[in-house]
C-alpha cells in the first residue's frame, strides 16, 4: 500500500539521513504522478504517516499539516486539468498527423525523369502541415514546374495550398503558358482567400525541343539560373505582384535558352531566410553549398543542400523549406 | 446517523457568507464520513459556487442535502441563484475558460473535483448548479 510504503520511506529516512532514501523518495513521487496521485494526495499521505510515526505530534504541528494540505487543494486541480490537458494535445496531434498525411497525397506530384532534365525536389515542413507546394507536368514535349509559397505557415497555409492543387488541375492540359496560369490563379485566389493571406508563385516551363525555359512570377522568391560553360550563377529577375492582391493582373513572361549543363535552381523564403543565431544568411551562401555539391545528380544536390542547411539552423526549421533543381542532361 | 432528507441552505450575499458555506460543507461531509482530502475539496469547490454567486448574480443561495443509494453515502450541493445566467454553458466548461486565467479554478475544475456535476441556466432567469460526491 502507498501509505505503508511512504511511512517505512520515511522512517528510514528520519533514521538515517541517508542519501539513499531521498533517491528512493524521488522514484516514489514518480511512481505516484504515474497513478495518478496528486499532490495534495502527497500531503496527505505525508500527514497520515508523521501520525503513526509520531502519534503524540503536538497541536500545532498537526493543525499546520492540515493548514498545508489545504493550500495544496487548487494544485491538486491544476495537477488533473494539466492531464486532461495532455491527453486532449496528444490527440491533436495525431488529428494533424492524419491530416498531413491526406495532404501529402493530395498534393503528390511525380518527378519527370525520362526527359532532357535531370530534376531534383525537395520540401519540408516547418511544422506538421506544409505551405509550401510544388507540381510538375510532363506532357512529353514540354515540361512545366510550379512552386509557390503562402506567407503564414501551418495548418491554414496548408488549406489555401490544397486550392492551388484543385485549381491548376481544373485547367485545361494544353494551357502552358505561365504567364496566362498566373493570371487565372491569381483571379481564383483573389476571390477565395481572405485578405491578408498571399501567395507567391513562380510558373516554369520549359520545352524539351528548342530547350527555352519560359517563366513567370508572382512575387516569388527569385531563384538563380547556373551557366555551366562560364561556372557562374545569376539571380532569375521576374517582376510580378503576389497572387490574391488585385483583381485583374496581367503577368510578365520570360524566356531563357539552356545549354547542356545549365541549371534552373527555384526555392522558397524558407531558404533564403535560413538563419545562423539571429543573422539571417547571405545569397552567397546558398550558392557556395550548391556548388559544393555541384557534381552529383539533382536530387542528391537538393537532399545536401536540405542537410546543410538544416544542421546550420539547429535541425529546428522556421519556415517550410522547398528547392527544387532542374539541370539539362542533352 | 442523519435522516435522508436532510437539508440545510446558506444565502450568499456578502463575501463572508462564502466562508459560511465553506463551514456548513465541511462540517457537513465530516459528519457523513469524508477524509480530510475529501473535505478540503469539497469545501474549495463551495467556494467556488459561492463565489460566482457573490461576484456574477449578487445574491443567491448554497444548499446542502445528505444522499445515499443502496452502496454508499454521500453529499449534495445545490448552488442557485437568480442573476444574470450564462449564454453559453459550453464555452465556460471549456479548460481555461475563466477569467481567472490560471489552471485548474473555476467550473472545469469543480466538475474534476466532484463525481457529478449538472448545469441549468437561463439568460436573464439565473443559475443552478448541482454537484455530488460519494464516499468511498
Ligand atoms: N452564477 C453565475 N451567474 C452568472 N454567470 C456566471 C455564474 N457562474 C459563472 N458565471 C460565468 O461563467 C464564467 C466562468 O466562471 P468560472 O468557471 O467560475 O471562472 P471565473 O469565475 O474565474 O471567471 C464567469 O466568468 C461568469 O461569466
Ligand atoms: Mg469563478
Amino acid at each position: 500500500m502507498v501509505l505503508e510504503k511512504y511511512k517505512n520511506l520515511l522512517k528510514y529516512y528520519l533514521a538515517t539521513k541517508d542519501e539513499g532514501a531521498l533517491y528512493r523518495a524521488d522514484q516514489f513521487s514518480k511512481r505516484s504522478l504515474q497513478q495518478d496521485i496528486s499532490p495534495d494526495e502527497i500531503v496527505q499521505i505525508h500527514i497520515d504517516a508523521l501520525q503513526d510515526l509520531y502519534p503524540d505530534l503536538p497541536e500545532e504541528m498537526r493543525l499546520s499539516l492540515h493548514f498545508l494540505l489545504e493550500t495544496m487543494i487548487s494544485y491538486g486541480i491544476a495537477h488533473q486539468e494539466f492531464r486532461a490537458l495532455r491527453e486532449k494535445q496528444f490527440e491533436l496531434k495525431s488529428e494533424i498527423e492524419v491530416a498531413a498525411n491526406m495532404q501529402n497525397t493530395l498534393l503528390n506530384t511525380v518527378i519527370p525523369d525520362d526527359g532532357a532534365l535531370d530534376i531534383g525536389a525537395i520540401s519540408v515542413a516547418a511544422h506538421q502541415m506544409n505551405g509550401d507546394y510544388y507540381h510538375f507536368i510532363n506532357d512529353q514535349k514540354n515540361i512545366g514546374v510550379a512552386i509557390a509559397d503562402v506567407i503564414g505557415k501551418g495548418i491554414p497555409a496548408a488549406l489555401c495550398m490544397s486550392m492551388i492543387k484543385y485549381a491548376l488541375d481544373t485547367f485545361p492540359a494544353n494551357l502552358s503558358n505561365p504567364q496566362t496560369i498566373l493570371q487565372l490563379l491569381n483571379r481564383v485566389v483573389e476571390r477565395n482567400v481572405e485578405p491578408g493571406m498571399f501567395i507567391t508563385m513562380f510558373y516554369g516551363y520549359y520545352n524539351q525541343e528548342d530547350h527555352l525555359f519560359h517563366y513567370s512570377s508572382a512575387g516569388h522568391e527569385p531563384g538563380l539560373f547556373y551557366h555551366a560553360l562560364s561556372n557562374t550563377f545569376e539571380k532569375i529577375e521576374a517582376k510580378g505582384i503576389v497572387l490574391g492582391v488585385q483583381k485583374d493582373v496581367t503577368y510578365q513572361q520570360y524566356s531563357k535558352y539552356l545549354s547542356i549543363g545549365d541549371m534552373v535552381i527555384l526555392f522558397t523564403d524558407g531558404v533564403t531566410e535560413c538563419r545562423r543565431g539571429d543573422q539571417f544568411i547571405q545569397k552567397e551562401e546558398i550558392v557556395d553549398v550548391i556548388k559544393e555539391y555541384i557534381h552529383l545528380s539533382a536530387q542528391e544536390m537538393v537532399d545536401q543542400v536540405y542537410r546543410y542547411f538544416e544542421r546550420l539552423q539547429d535541425f529546428d526549421l522556421r519556415d517550410d523549406f522547398t528547392l527544387i533543381i532542374l539541370r539539362r542532361k542533352y | 446517523m442523519m435522516d435522508n432528507h436532510f437539508q440545510s441552505c446558506i444565502p450568499i450575499q456578502k463575501e463572508w457568507d462564502i466562508v459560511a458555506a465553506r463551514q456548513q460543507g465541511r462540517d457537513f461531509s465530516k459528519q457523513i464520513g469524508f477524509g480530510a482530502v475529501d473535505q478540503a475539496r469539497i469545501a474549495t469547490a463551495i467556494s467556488e459556487l459561492a463565489r460566482n454567486i457573490y461576484l456574477y448574480a449578487q445574491k443567491g443561495a448554497i444548499c446542502f442535502e445528505y444522499i445515499e443509494d443502496m452502496e454508499h453515502k454521500g453529499i449534495k450541493i445545490i448552488a442557485s441563484d437568480e442573476g444574470p445566467g450564462i449564454s453559453d454553458i459550453s464555452r465556460v466548461m471549456e479548460d481555461g475558460y475563466t477569467t481567472s486565467g490560471g489552471l485548474g479554478a473555476g467550473l472545469p475544475g469543480i466538475k474534476r473535483l466532484m463525481d457529478h456535476f449538472d448545469i441549468y441556466s437561463e439568460e436573464g432567469k439565473g443559475t443552478e448548479v448541482t454537484i455530488q460526491k460519494w464516499l468511498r
